[in-house]
């Protein structure tokens, strides 16, 4: 059964110079296993397209139910340099909400 | 256990919200956070021009109002207002609230020592790129060490009412506070984790307690957190033993739940098992979070990790000019509009011989924000277009800004929007980072009143 993302998971994102880190938490624990299987770095990078120049890299906290993402090369040169309206990442959590998962 | 709140979680953020902590009710320490990256090259700029500027000119103004309540509750502030000028803004400080004991921390500012660095051999490679310093020595505009709790904990045991830093860390302003009351030793690292991802949490203000939140615990999404007009800044109650509550003020607005706090332990995160501060490492694969009330929670089983060798430097220099302009195109079309102007002034830009190093066209309403993620607009009623170049040349981008509104007569139909004229051209200021031994850095306390 294919979902968005947002059916299991709230985000926050921002940045580090040009990297984009967003972080995905399960809203209840046992949807964690699903996002680990689903939300994985090919994925990401893919929904991104051409936002992302760099590698997605990913990191477990199972502790918080979450993963972090730091999309690398993904601000137009981040901070002050890039000229986007978005040159921080900050809508980058809430557009990952839309990528279809499958659910258990 | 001590109360400690944070009332600014940047440069600009409300300025109400230290006020509201302080009358709103009981807390010991009153931590503010001023300072991003860029801010220093702004304030290093503000310096040159004025040698008694270069500090955070909110602050003093901020403190003079709350100076009465400040003594009637003893209430102790940590702030990295200083910016690269922390005396002249103790000064100020001292001038509106003259009962106030002071304290600076000196040493975080290393614009005049660059020399003396290269000089002996340290390179400071940007962390990012990789390139040597040399590269762009004769464009930095600021340099400073990132500062930890220890100095700012120092400041604290002096008896100050208020301590002035420069470039701290924006966790260290939250540690220092529990370093000074409960005497932590300078090796206590699960401690010192502990106080450090108190500070995280609570560093962006309201981003912990409902601001900026999607959801906030019991199905409820942002639309339904109570109050945002009336937001409690956040609040960490602090125990010895490293573990914590976040909260906030009674009858507050927002909500401190798990998910709002897991949503700021999230946010700007690296490699979340290797939080490198100047006084610690702190791993976030070990934070254990509880709701055990109304937003209450508890925070507790935080290990850390030796601090490093090295301080990190954060480095302003300039690297030439940007302007940004936009122009509407309204309903039928306005893509297709937008689009043909975007290449008719491409074309104009090609055709005066000007070069950029980058000129950047997104369409605000259709995918400017998210690009190829988004969800798409198949017939949107207006769109913004918005051009942006950026350039060594300011002659170059200053004639760019000369390109949009002649547009409304010679280009596409249906264009408006231009009611703000010409953009402006801003010089750009990036950003390095890079690091020295610590050894190098001496941090020192001085008390004036």
């Amino acid at each position: 059964m294919k979902r968005p993302l947002g059916t299991i998971a709230h985000t926050r994102s921002g940045d580090k110079g040009d990297t984009s880190n967003i972080g995905v938490i399960a809203l209840k624990p046992e949807y964690y296993e699903t996002i680990l299987r689903e939300v994985t770095p090919d994925r990401v990078k893919a929904f991104f397209g051409d936002r992302v120049k760099g590698k997605v890299e990913r990191f477990e906290l199972p502790n918080l139910g979450a993963i972090n993402l730091l999309l690398h090369e993904a601000l137009g040169g981040g901070g002050t340099v890039s000229l986007r309206v978005d040159a921080q990442g900050k809508t980058y959590g809430a557009a990952l909400l839309r990528m279809e998962v499958e659910l258990d | 256990m001590i109360r400690i709140a944070n009332g600014q979680g940047f440069w600009g953020d409300w300025l109400e919200a230290p006020v509201r902590l302080v009358d709103q009710g009981p807390i010991d320490f009153l931590v503010l956070d001023y300072l991003a990256e860029v801010t220093m090259s702004i304030l290093q700029k503000q310096r040159q021009e004025d040698p008694s500027l270069g500090y955070a000119r909110d602050f003093p103004p901020l403190i003079g109002r709350l100076a009465g309540k400040l003594k009637d509750h003893n209430i102790k502030v940590v702030a990295n207002a200083g910016g690269v000028n922390p005396t002249a803004c103790a000064r100020a400080v001292l001038k509106v609230a003259p009962g106030l004991k002071v304290a600076i921390v000196h040493g975080d500012d290393v614009f005049g020592r660059i020399n003396e660095f290269l000089g002996k051999g340290y390179e400071m490679p940007d962390m990012d790129t990789g390139q040597p310093l040399s590269n762009i020595r004769s464009r930095i505009l600021s340099a400073n060490a990132y500062i930890g709790a220890f100095p700012l904990a120092e400041a604290l045991d002096t008896g100050a009412d208020v301590v002035i830093a420069g470039r701290s860390t924006d966790t260290a302003l939250t540690l220092a506070p529990m370093v000074h009351k409960f005497k932590w030793a300078a090796d206590d690292w699960d401690k010192l984790a502990s106080g450090t991802i108190a500070g995280h949490i609570i560093e962006c203000g309201a981003q912990c307690s409902g601001g900026n939140c999607q959801v906030a615990g019991n199905g409820a999404d942002w639309a339904q957190i109570p109050n945002m007009a009336d937001v409690g800044y956040p609040i960490v109650e602090a125990e010895p033993d490293g573990s914590f509550v976040v909260t906030k003020h009674a009858g507050t607005g927002g909500r401190v739940h798990s998910d709002t706090v897991k949503e700021q332990l999230l946010y700007e995160l690296g490699d979340p098992k290797r939080y490198i501060t100047p006084d610690c490492i702190a791993d976030f694969t070990t934070v254990h979070l509880a709701d055990i009330g109304p937003d209450r929670v508890s925070i507790r089983g935080i290990r850390g990790g030796p601090r490093p060798p090295t301080l990190k430097l954060s480095i302003s220099y300039t690297d030439g000019w940007k302007a940004i302009g936009t122009l509407v195109y309204s309903w039928p079309q306005s893509v297709e509009k937008a689009r043909a102007a975007d290449r008719i002034v491409r074309a104009r830009l090609a055709g005066l011989g000007l070069s950029f190093d980058e000129i950047y066209t997104e369409l605000f309403g259709l995918d400017a924000c998210i690009g190829p993620a988004s969800p798409g607009n198949p017939d949107p009623p207006e769109i913004q277009l918005r051009i942006g170049v950026r350039g060594q040349d300011r002659k170059a981008v200053d004639r760019f800004t000369r390109e949009l509104i002649p547009l409304v007569l010679n280009g596409p139909p249906g264009a408006t929007g231009f009611g703000e004229g010409r953009p402006p051209v801003r010089e750009i200021v990036a950003y390095w980072s890079a690091l020295i031994p610590r050894e190098e850095i001496t941090t020192r306390v001085e008390v004036i009143s």
